[in-house]
C-alpha cells in the first residue's frame, strides 16, 4: 500500500471520514469506533496504524485553536529558485516550523512558525533570517473565521 | 491552561498512540491517572482550546492534489463578514484575517482551497466569488508546488513525552520523507 496506488477499502474510508470530529473520548476510543463500524478493535487499530504509516492520516488527536496555547505566525520569503531548496531545508529543520511550502509567487516560500510566546517567536524569526540570510515577512493571524468541522472526503477523487 | 497542561499537550500534539488504551499510556508517562487525562482533554475541548478532536487527514495523499492559498484584499470593515462567508465552503480549510504588508503585500484575508486539480480549485474560487459577492475584490491564488514540511504544530519544545516511541512508523519518519518531496507542477494527476 503506497500513496495513490492504494485502493481504500470501505472500512478505511469510514475511518478517515467518520471520526474527524467528536471522536469518542473514552478510555478505549478504537473499541468505540469498532463497535460503531461493526468490526473488531484489532482491525480498527491495525487499519489506523497503516493509514498513518502511509501518510493518509497526519495524526489522531487535537487540533488546537490558534493562539490559545503559544503564538504562531505565517511567514513568507522571496528566495531565488536556485537557492530555494537549501533555504527551505534550513527552515524545515527548525522544530518551531510545522508547515513549509513553496508557492508560485514572488514570495515563493511560505511557512508557519509556532512558539510558546511572542518573545520566543521573535527570536526564532530572527534566527531564521540570520541562518538563511533572507528577510521574511511575518503575517500573524488577527482573526480566525473558520469553523473546523473536519474535511469531508469525496472518494471519486482518490485516483484522480 | 494550568502548568500540567503543557506536559499533556506535549503528549498529544503529534497524535494519540494508536493502541487499546491510549490515554492510559499517556497517563503513565505523566504520572497521573487515565481518567485525569481524559477529563483534562474534555475540558480543553469544552473551553475551546482544542478546536477539533479526531482524525486529521492529509489532503494531498487523499487525492486533493491542488492546494491554493487564496489571498484577498478586502476593506477592513468588510473582512469579518466576507471571511466568515468564505470560511463556510466545504472545500475551504482556513479563513484567517492577517495584516497587510504594504506596499509589497496588499492582501489581508487568507483562505485555503483544496481540489483534485488546479482547474477545480479555480472553479471553486469562481463559485465563492459569486456566492459571497466578491467580484470587485482583488484576489490571487498561490498554488503550492513543493511541500517541504507538514505536521502538527509543536507548542512545547522543552518538556518530554515518550509517546512517539510507541509508534515507530509515526510522524517522525513521515516528516523525514516529506522534507524534500518533489511535487509536479505540470501534471494534474501528480501530487501538487
Amino acid at each position: 500500500m503506497n500513496g495513490a496506488d492504494h485502493q481504500l477499502s470501505d472500512l478505511e474510508q469510514h475511518l478517515l471520514n467518520d471520526f474527524q470530529r467528536d471522536m469518542p473520548l473514552s478510555a478505549t476510543p478504537f473499541a468505540d469506533m469498532a463497535r460503531q463500524l461493526g468490526v473488531t478493535e484489532e482491525t480498527v487499530i491495525a487499519s489506523m496504524q497503516l493509514l498513518q504509516e502511509n501518510g493518509y492520516i497526519s495524526r489522531i488527536g487535537p487540533v488546537f485553536r490558534p493562539n490559545r496555547i503559544g503564538v504562531s505566525t505565517l511567514a513568507a520569503m522571496s528566495v531565488p529558485e536556485h537557492e530555494l531548496e537549501p533555504v527551505a531545508h534550513i527552515i524545515s529543520a527548525f522544530p518551531e516550523v510545522n508547515h513549509n511550502y513553496e508557492r508560485e509567487h514572488e514570495y515563493n516560500l511560505w511557512f508557519v512558525v509556532t512558539a510558546a510566546n511572542e518573545e520566543q517567536l521573535n527570536i526564532v524569526l530572527h534566527d531564521i533570517e540570520l541562518q538563511t540570510q533572507y528577510s521574511l515577512m511575518s503575517l500573524p493571524m488577527l482573526e480566525d473565521y473558520f469553523i473546523d468541522l473536519g474535511f469531508e472526503l469525496k472518494w471519486a477523487y482518490k485516483h484522480a | 491552561m494550568n502548568p500540567g497542561d503543557y506536559a499533556l499537550i506535549k503528549c498529544v500534539e503529534h497524535g494519540l498512540p494508536i493502541c487499546h488504551r491510549p490515554y492510559a499510556k499517556i497517563a503513565s508517562q505523566l504520572n497521573v491517572t487515565e481518567q485525569e487525562v481524559i477529563e483534562r482533554i474534555q475540558q480543553l475541548i469544552t473551553t475551546g482550546v482544542i478546536k477539533r478532536y479526531g482524525v486529521v487527514v492529509r489532503h494531498k495523499e487523499l487525492g486533493y492534489h491542488a492546494n491554493g492559498m487564496v489571498v484577498w484584499d478586502i476593506a477592513d470593515d468588510k473582512v469579518d463578514e466576507l471571511g466568515t462567508c468564505i470560511g463556510r465552503y466545504a472545500c475551504v480549510t482556513l479563513s484567517y484575517h492577517r495584516p497587510r504588508h504594504l506596499p509589497q503585500w496588499p492582501y489581508n484575508l487568507f483562505t485555503m482551497v483544496h481540489g483534485s486539480n488546479r482547474e477545480e480549485v479555480k472553479q471553486k474560487v469562481t463559485e465563492i466569488v459569486e456566492k459571497c459577492g466578491l467580484q470587485s475584490i482583488n484576489h490571487n491564488i498561490l498554488f503550492s508546488t513543493r511541500r517541504f514540511k507538514q505536521r502538527g504544530a509543536s507548542y512545547t519544545q522543552d518538556s518530554h513525552c515518550n509517546s512517539k516511541q510507541s509508534n515507530p512508523h509515526g510522524h517522525k519518519n513521515r516528516l523525514h520523507l516529506v522534507k524534500s518531496e518533489k511535487m509536479s507542477i505540470n501534471n494534474a494527476t501528480e501530487y501538487t
